[in-house]
């Protein structure tokens, strides 16, 4: 029996085995088994005090500020976002490249730069601190801030999900709806607004997920006062410093499905509508 | 309605201007094709028009009312584009609607009213079938269709289509650029269309304007450009010519060292550049070319010729049947177009 | 709306003016002040107090750290992004399409929780770190190998992401006509396959890099942080706010960006030559 010769473009069988082996190791090793610890080491002493541990009233009040933060900040950058594809995929001007870049800019700083500038601008020591403490107001160790540091981190999401979409997608849809007699307004909702409905809601979802899981940023402007200060991946040192370990586990379990959904819905959209979304800068 | 386009110049960034000092002057009712290679700013003219582009200088006037600060919603005007940009999330029904469903709240119709508006334009534009289609589920030539219908709804004064059958194939381009005369003889709307297909534009069009390096040549009826060409970019870019250099003098243009017979011109004294239609190119048994090829295209026969250094394209004069490859034969020039040289390239 | 405006933005859409105004403003207030604060603060240690706080030892020891780590971590990423975006690509194996979306995991997963999920693998008493260090004696978390598994793992999916892309619209006629001019399979893939996804796995290096440079999460429950051994930079820069020295931690962070920058440009430069066929404006 002679054998068939294989595809030109076509590795052989063992050389495929043995990647495909290699890559699952990796994969294992690097990926599957850190996500696994979370939920065994949260579930290490059974269900009871996980879910204990997330009820208790610090727990609670870090989930209910990590929920407020991200709904400030998202609604910000989506607003922000759709207004940046917009003047960048629907029109020509000078400067439209530095402006991409600039939008872009936040993915290449790091988490705690992005948390030291407002430190710069608002703390004690800071360009606006003294006129702040004159009259009262907190921005930095306080809850302003903490906003403002989410923003700065999740501020390319929208915006470059949105982007290029918008410009494979052109102008000609928008143009025809003018020569019809359509305003503006009516441009966009009709037209504009269903045709990026799911990269914009896959965009607002990895804002999100990024928001509400933002460490670096968020702990540098946080005042770390617990119950008030503290989001969930701050709690989750704090517990952690403790010794708490099952507490920190929990709440980290509880961080990590959220990824794990926003993931699934992502993945949803992208059978959805065929398009890949870029998660990364 | 009728359309004046008067020194209309848009630029692109440095470098030739898209449009240079178009002018047009465009009767109610006609159906006007605009020809001309890739580049010579046909779609620019007929952006700037719509409204969807703005010119850096000259005036549109339609029906005699300066358009400038009129935007593209408020202008009444059709567009097709040239991919149809059919919007495809909404069916081929509330893509024909759309136009009246965005008017203001006064002027739009009942929706039933509308309903019926989009299934006449959709009978008359013979798809009443696809109402529920999306777009991505019709053909290319549903589409086209679709694309008409949905601009004619707004009930357009003007209608502008952008290389309209571009996208289709040969056989369907042919019947739908028929049709699409026909409806237009019986709506009357003013029609321009761009195409870089002469034979389209031939066929359909009342006048074409001739479109180069963002001017207009010459806007004439079709038969006119053909027989009477404004200059040697016209001559050489409509139909099928022999470029032969000659010389002109006392009237008459000469074409040593090649042993053709001198023909009239009536251009100045000075080198020159005659364009001879291959129909006008008549070759007879015995002389001083040679035949080098001979093709025959189900009506007439083509020869090629070769005469000293340079190969020309002919036809044999009636009566010779036959003739073969390497057949010697003789030329002689029916009718030639002549322009100056310096004016030629 | 008069027709000098409409020369101007040229083009029937609406809304250039109002989207450009917002975008113009979300940008300035969220990234561009701030971001110059960071620029400016450090200067007011004058030039030589500047040098001498980037100068300083434990500073120094930081910056090699960080970038060091950076650096490793993107090198190793390239062979095993390689690896998996080629399997995920040209091989079909049970479970590829969720491996697929796995890949993104690092990009979805809380940095804190992805930072106690690796010490809980790799402490000493952890899962990985346990036999390890019963086996063959090594420490893993709290040393520079610990920092270096964080930063593989935040890294990796920026290597795949980019290559998978160009890997699948590699025509496969290329390797069949390299198969009929007489090449090895060997041969094909390093002759033909190799350089056409160098550009791709440069941009993914760069990516990996920039984002393990400012890492903080992931990184600072594995790393110990012992100043002069385990201390990353962005630590530091936490390290120096603590102190209230803002005008040191601001030096910090203009220090990172620079050099980061400045590694990235690097980058881009190499990039230009190695893909002299696509010489882009």
């Amino acid at each position: 029996m002679t054998a068939v010769p294989r595809p030109a473009a076509e590795d052989a069988a063992w050389a495929r085995l043995a990647a495909i082996g290699a890559a699952i190791l990796v994969f294992g090793l690097l990926f599957l088994l850190p996500l696994l610890a979370v939920f065994v080491e949260a579930l290490r002493r059974g269900l009871d005090p996980a879910l204990a541990a997330i009820a208790d009233p610090d727990s609670l009040a870090a989930i209910r500020l990590t929920l407020l933060v991200a709904a400030i900040s998202v609604p910000v950058n989506m607003l922000g976002g759709v207004a940046a594809a917009w003047c960048i995929a629907k029109f020509d001007f000078p400067g439209k490249r530095l402006l991409t870049t600039l939008i872009e800019l936040p993915f290449a700083v790091s988490p705690v730069i992005s948390g030291l500038v407002w430190v710069l601008l608002f703390g004690a020591q800071g360009w606006f601190g003294p006129w702040l403490q004159e009259h009262g107001l907190r921005i930095v160790f306080a809850l302003p801030g903490m906003v403002l540091a989410t923003v700065f981190v999740t501020f390319p999401y929208v915006a470059r999900t949105l982007i290029p979409l918008m410009q494979d997608q052109g102008r000609e849809e928008e143009e025809a709806a003018a020569t019809l007699g359509a305003s503006g307004f009516q441009t966009f909702r009709r037209v504009t607004l269903p045709n990026i409905r799911w990269a914009l809601l896959s965009g607002v979802l990895l804002c999100n997920a990024r928001a509400m899981g933002e460490f670096g940023a968020v702990s540098v402007v946080s005042g770390h006062v617990r119950g008030q200060t503290n989001t969930m991946p701050l709690h989750i040192e704090i517990l952690y410093n403790e010794y708490q370990f099952v507490g920190a586990f929990a709440v980290a379990a509880l961080l990590a499905l959220l990824a794990l959904l926003t993931l699934g819905a992502k993945l949803l959209l992208e059978r959805l509508t065929g398009r890949r979304a870029a998660v990364h800068a | 309605m009728s359309v004046e386009i008067a020194g209309l110049t848009r630029r692109f960034g440095a470098g030739r201007p898209a449009l240079h000092g178009v002018e047009l002057l465009v009767r109610g009712g006609e159906f006007v094709a605009l020809l001309g290679p890739s580049g010579s700013g046909k779609t620019t003219l007929l952006r700037v028009l719509a409204g969807l582009d703005v010119p850096d200088a000259g005036q549109v006037r339609i029906d005699g009312r300066d358009v400038a600060g009129v935007p593209a919603r408020a202008r009444g005007i059709g567009f097709v584009f040239q991919s149809y940009a059919l919007f495809r999330h909404m069916t081929v029904f509330e893509n024909v609607a759309f136009g009246l469903r965005v008017r203001p709240r006064g002027a739009r119709p009942r929706e039933a009213e509308i309903a019926a508006r989009v299934r006449r334009l959709l009978e008359l534009v013979q798809v009443p079938e696809l109402e529920r289609r999306y777009p991505e589920q019709i053909s290319g030539g549903q589409r086209q269709r679709v694309a008409l219908a949905r601009a004619l709804a707004i009930e357009p004064r003007l209608l502008l289509l952008d290389e309209p059958f571009g996208a289709l194939d040969a056989q369907v381009r042919k019947d739908l650029r028929i049709w699409l005369r026909g409806l237009h003889d019986r709506l009357g709307i003013t029609t321009l269309f761009v195409t870089h297909d002469q034979d389209e534009a031939m066929a359909v069009a009342d006048r074409i304007a001739i479109l180069r390096e963002g001017r207009v040549a010459q806007f004439d009826e079709p038969a006119a450009l053909f027989d009477r060409p404004a200059d040697a970019f016209v001559a050489g870019f409509l139909g099928e010519a022999n470029r032969l250099p000659c010389r002109v003098a006392g009237g008459l243009a000469h074409f040593a060292p090649l042993p053709l017979a001198p023909v009239p011109a009536a251009v100045a004294d000075g080198p020159a550049l005659a364009f001879v239609r291959p129909a006008a190119l008549v070759a007879t048994p015995g002389g001083e070319g040679v035949v080098r090829g001979a093709r025959h295209d189900g009506r007439v026969l083509h020869l090629s010729v070769q005469l000293g250094d340079t190969l020309l394209e002919a036809t044999p004069a009636p009566g010779w049947e036959g003739p073969r490859r390497d057949d010697r034969c003789g030329l002689r020039i029916a009718s030639a177009l002549v322009f100056p040289a310096d004016a030629a390239d | 709306m008069t027709a000098a405006r409409r020369r101007w933005r040229r083009s029937a859409l609406p809304g250039f003016g109002l989207s450009l105004g917002v975008t113009l403003s979300w940008l300035s207030a969220i990234v561009l002040i701030p971001l110059a604060a960071l620029a400016l603060r450090p200067w007011e240690l004058g030039p030589a107090g500047l040098w001498a706080s980037i100068a300083d030892p434990r500073v120094l020891a930081a910056l090699r750290l960080s970038f060091g780590a950076a650096l490793a971590a993107a090198a190793i990423n390239l062979p095993l992004g390689l690896l998996l975006a080629w399997v995920l690509v040209r091989y079909d194996f049970p479970g590829r399409r969720l491996a697929d979306a796995m890949v993104d995991l690092p990009f979805a997963l809380p940095t804190a929780v992805a930072g106690v999920a690796l010490t809980a693998l790799y402490a000493p008493n952890g899962w990985l770190g346990a036999p390890l260090a019963e086996a063959f004696g090594w420490r893993i978390a709290f040393t520079p190998v610990g920092i270096l598994i964080a930063l593989v793992f935040i890294g990796l999916p920026f290597v795949v992401r980019t290559v998978e892309p160009v890997l699948r619209d590699l025509p496969s006629e290329a390797e069949e006509a390299a198969a009929t001019l007489g090449a090895t399979r060997l041969q094909t893939l390093r002759r033909v396959v190799l350089p056409a996804l160098a550009p791709a796995l440069l941009t993914g290096f760069g990516l990996a890099f920039g984002r393990a440079v400012g890492e903080y999460g992931s990184v600072i429950f594995i790393a110990g942080n012992l100043p002069m051994r385990t201390e990353i930079a962005p630590l530091l820069i936490v390290v120096r706010l603590e102190e209230f020295d803002y005008a040191g931690a601001a030096a910090v962070g203009l220090a990172m960006l620079v050099l980061a920058f400045a590694i990235l440009l690097l980058v881009n430069l190499l990039q230009r030559l190695l893909r002299p066929w696509a010489a882009r404006a």
